[in-house]
């Protein structure tokens, strides 16, 4: 296996005759002698062993860290990257290597895959490109042809694309599933997933598992019916459908009231992550339509706002948990579930948009604790199981009272990351309170349906926010890094003892991972709304991270 | 020539056929109640966060129940401002906040029917003496000192020369009596480019010189700001000795031994008669 890893590393280097010395001494920490006959050797086998991302590759991640070759880096979501060139003495003087402007407005919130020396990510208004990793020079560029009566929630935004064989799979506005040829752009299948005129559409970059491509639908603000879907990476053809609401007939449709069900919401819009050893795919849902009026969806509303465990497989339920019960606060659960080992210990974890951080045990799937790490006012109480329960008065109202978190939550989509070597687990959490009120309002087909607004008062608080690590296996607060204002940044650990996250102010910052200080930040000119990702090429590390309409890689000088 | 005028002849039909369902020249709904609630969702979907609801205005909204609206009264301006924003301003464009999910046209028109119908007929009554209030505005209350109306006075508060326009006149007043309430916040992130929020920064640089004034920016790592002479200071925070910052605005408050109610009133004449003018 380790010959075959090789085989690929040496893609890029051979390609700019480096071959060998310091490729050699980034991967292996010294120079291997053996490295340039070795290498030499390659010559031959380069080309055809690039290119194709087996699923045995998607398993094996860790192996390859030049590469990022799903949504969170590897299957586990824990956005780390063992590259350490770029460390906590030398971070001070990193530099932007290229800039690649995409030349959309709007939200750019990807995170690039990387795969031997190609960066392939999205844009605004569904545009998918393939760069030169060294050099940020477009190699091919798609673009959706999208149309006008779209509405997405929240922007004309992607997230990104997955890789599987030698294809790049994505999900569109118009909710319809599409496979590129990864070398030339060229559409493969186009295959539509459901009626975009309904309010639904695709953000989510797709996560590709054995030779499954999974993606979550998006549309929580309009009264859809979420849903996950696995499509068969070569033909397109879908193989299951996982309905996040439960029909007439199956367990868990007695928690929607009457017809609601069909009207329910619980999108699924952020990449799940997968655990090879149990073949247990956990998928994060969202809100309950409509998002902040209980009224008419008496219940617990399942499978809003959980994380489920389905088999990969069939597409079936192994398990559920639901983080906030019959949710009136647009409180979705769309955080990545990240799975952190210690010792004896599995967990699957989540900082949840609820204020509260969850352990849970990914074999017996029990609750291990839920503590608070932001300002919350809606639970001061917690059940049998340990789950936090709302208070009797925490429901908006038709005047409205002030709850926290805010509708945006105490973090939202944005990536958390877990550092192994530190053993902290980094989220970017928001500090701020709204006031919820909730009225009455007719479903209508294909349009908005919430039944509420939501906006600070007077004399509220300022908003804020903080990057803050976490100990994952107690939720205690390690330390925090203050932003001027809630940022929507996510984060990225690496081995260098850094941690990388960005603010609403436009800067990109690296901080010490494990005091929290800042050591170096770069002014981008927009609020991120991306995750950062790590790449090698050439024997030299590079970040990346998505800001304004720009796409930037920094590396050492 | 020829290959130029061909899509201009369509683009041109086009937009004779489709224009008219794009932008009516009224509005189709007017004074259906109906639809009057329908509108009211949408206000409260996508414009209660910054104009209240009621629509009576908010931390950063002007008030909408006037029937003067500063970009336009008419439905058809009301349209477009609510379609495109209005530049310059915290106001995006429709469905451009990042937040909510946009309106279509017909939503709009919707929205516009519901503002109409909470709109108070009788604008807002100058009570006090617009001609007085002028006087003391830029002279003995020195309100100029720190704000502008139509190019003369102040540059460290807000310019006031549209505030009669937007804000009640009670809000106005209670802005005088109480400065530091009205401190609007940086709400979302898309309207963040417009984010000075006014509030008092105080630094002590690294030779020690302490520095007092307004933000005119500021984040994790800078900060800009002008002082009550109206000069401007850009700090790297690593640099100075000490930072704060406070929410209680550089503006005394002026309670009623100072500025009394009646010469508060024409103040606020004042300020309502510029607007109007």
């Amino acid at each position: 296996m380790r010959g075959l890893i090789q085989t690929r590393i040496n893609l890029s280097i051979t390609s700019v005759g480096l071959c060998g010395s310091r490729f050699s001494r980034l991967w292996h920490g010294s120079i291997n002698r053996r490295s340039i006959p070795y290498c030499a050797a390659m010559l031959v086998l380069t080309f055809s062993a690039s290119a194709q991302v087996t699923s045995t590759r998607l398993v094996n991640s860790a192996k390859e860290p030049q590469n990022w070759l799903t949504y969170s880096g590897d299957y586990s979501g824990h956005r780390f990257s063992s590259l350490d060139q770029i460390n906590k003495d030398n971070v001070k003087s990193l530099v932007t290597k290229w800039v690649y402007q995409t030349g959309a407005t709007g939200k750019f919130e990807t995170t690039p895959l990387a795969v031997d020396g190609i960066l392939y990510a999205t844009g605004p208004d569904n545009r998918v490109f393939a760069l030169d990793s060294r050099t940020g020079r477009p190699i091919w560029l798609y673009q959706r042809q999208l149309p006008s009566d779209i509405r997405p929630c929240c922007g004309r935004v992607n997230r990104g694309v997955a890789i599987l064989g030698e294809k790049v799979f994505f999900g569109t506005l118009d909710a319809h599933v599409i496979a590129l040829d990864a070398k030339t752009g060229t559409l493969i299948w186009d295959v539509p997933a459901v009626d975009y005129k309904l309010g639904y559409s695709f953000t989510v970059a797709p996560l590709a598992v054995k030779n499954l491509v999974i993606l979550g639908v998006s549309g929580g603000e309009y009264g859809i019916r979420g849903f996950i879907d696995a499509y068969d990476a070569d033909t397109g053809q879908r193989k299951w459908r996982f309905y996040t609401i439960p029909g007439p007939g199956e367990p868990g449709h007695e928690t929607w009231e009457g017809d609601s069900w069909k009207i329910g919401g619980a999108p699924a819009w952020m990449t799940g992550t997968f655990d090879p050893a149990t073949n247990q795919l956990f998928w994060p849902t969202g809100n309950p339509s409509p998002s902040n009026r209980g009224a008419g969806r008496a219940g617990d509303n399942l499978y809003s706002n959980s994380l489920l465990s389905l088999d990969p497989d069939s597409g079936k339920l192994n398990w559920s948990f639901q983080f906030t019960k019959h949710d009136e606060h647009d409180w979705d659960a769309t955080q990545v579930p990240v799975m952190i080992d210690d010792g004896q210990k599995h967990l699957i974890a989540q900082a949840n948009r609820n204020g509260f951080f969850y352990a849970l045990d990914r074999g017996n799937h029990k609750l291990l604790f839920a503590n608070p790490y932001a300002k919350i006012t809606w639970s001061n109480s917690k059940d049998v199981e340990g789950r936090p329960v709302a208070n009797q008065n925490a429901e908006p109202t038709a005047a409205g009272h002030s709850v926290c978190p805010g509708a945006l939550g105490a973090t939202n989509w944005m990536s958390p990351t877990f550092d192994s070597q530190t053993g902290l687990f980094y989220v970017t959490a928001r500090e701020e309170c709204d006031i919820f009120s909730t009225a009455p309002q007719p479903y209508e087909a294909g349009h908005a349906y919430y039944g509420s607004a939501y906006f600070p008062s007077d004399e509220s608080e300022p908003y804020w926010g903080a990057l803050r690590a976490l100990d994952p296996l107690t939720g205690k607060i390690k330390w925090e890094f203050r932003h001027t204002s809630p940022s929507w940044s996510g984060t990225l650990s690496t081995a260098g003892g850094l941690v990388f996250t960005g603010d609403s102010e436009g800067n990109f910052i690296a901080l010490d991972a494990t005091s929290g200080k800042p050591l170096w930040h770069f002014q981008t000119g927009s609020a991120v709304y991306a995750a950062p990702m790590a790449f090698a090429l050439d024997g030299k590390e590079y970040i990346s991270i998505a800001a304004g309409s720009s796409l930037y890689a920094f590396a050492l000088p | 020539m020829r290959a130029l005028s061909k899509p201009i002849f369509i683009l041109t039909v086009l937009l004779t056929f489709v224009s008219p369902a794009l932008a009516q020249d009224h509005n189709p709904y007017a004074g259906n109640p109906k639809i009057a609630k329908l509108g009211q969702f949408q206000f409260r979907l996508n414009c209660a966060f910054c104009h209240g609801l009621g629509a009576r205005g908010g931390g950063r909204g002007p008030d909408l129940t006037r029937a003067h609206k500063r970009h336009g009264d008419s439905d058809v301006e009301m349209f477009n401002t609510i379609s495109n924003g209005v530049p310059g301003t915290a106001m995006p464009a429709n469905g451009t906040t990042g937040q909510g999910v946009g309106m279509t046209n017909e939503e709009i028109w919707q929205l516009i029917t519901y503002l109409r119908s909470v709109e108070v007929k009788a604008p807002a009554k100058a009570l006090g003496d617009a001609a007085h209030g002028k006087q003391l505005f830029y002279g003995e209350a020195n309100c100029s000192g720190c704000h502008m109306v139509q190019g003369k006075g102040g540059r460290l508060g807000p310019n006031l020369t549209s505030v009669g326009g937007i804000r009640t006149p009670q809000y106005i007043a209670d802005s005088v009596r109480n400065p530091s309430r009205r401190l609007a916040q940086g709400l979302l992130e898309a309207t963040k480019e417009f984010s000075q929020e006014y509030e008092t920064i105080t630094v002590v640089t690294s030779d020690g010189k302490e520095i007092k004034g307004v933000a005119l920016n500021e984040d994790s790592f800078s900060v800009q700001l002008m002082d009550t002479s109206e000069h401007i200071y850009t700090f790297e925070k690593d640099q100075l000795r000490s930072f704060s910052k406070s929410r209680t605005s550089m503006m005394p408050a002026y309670d009623s031994s100072f500025l009394s109610d009646k010469d508060l009133q024409d103040i606020v004449a004042y300020l309502l008669t510029v607007e109007t003018k």
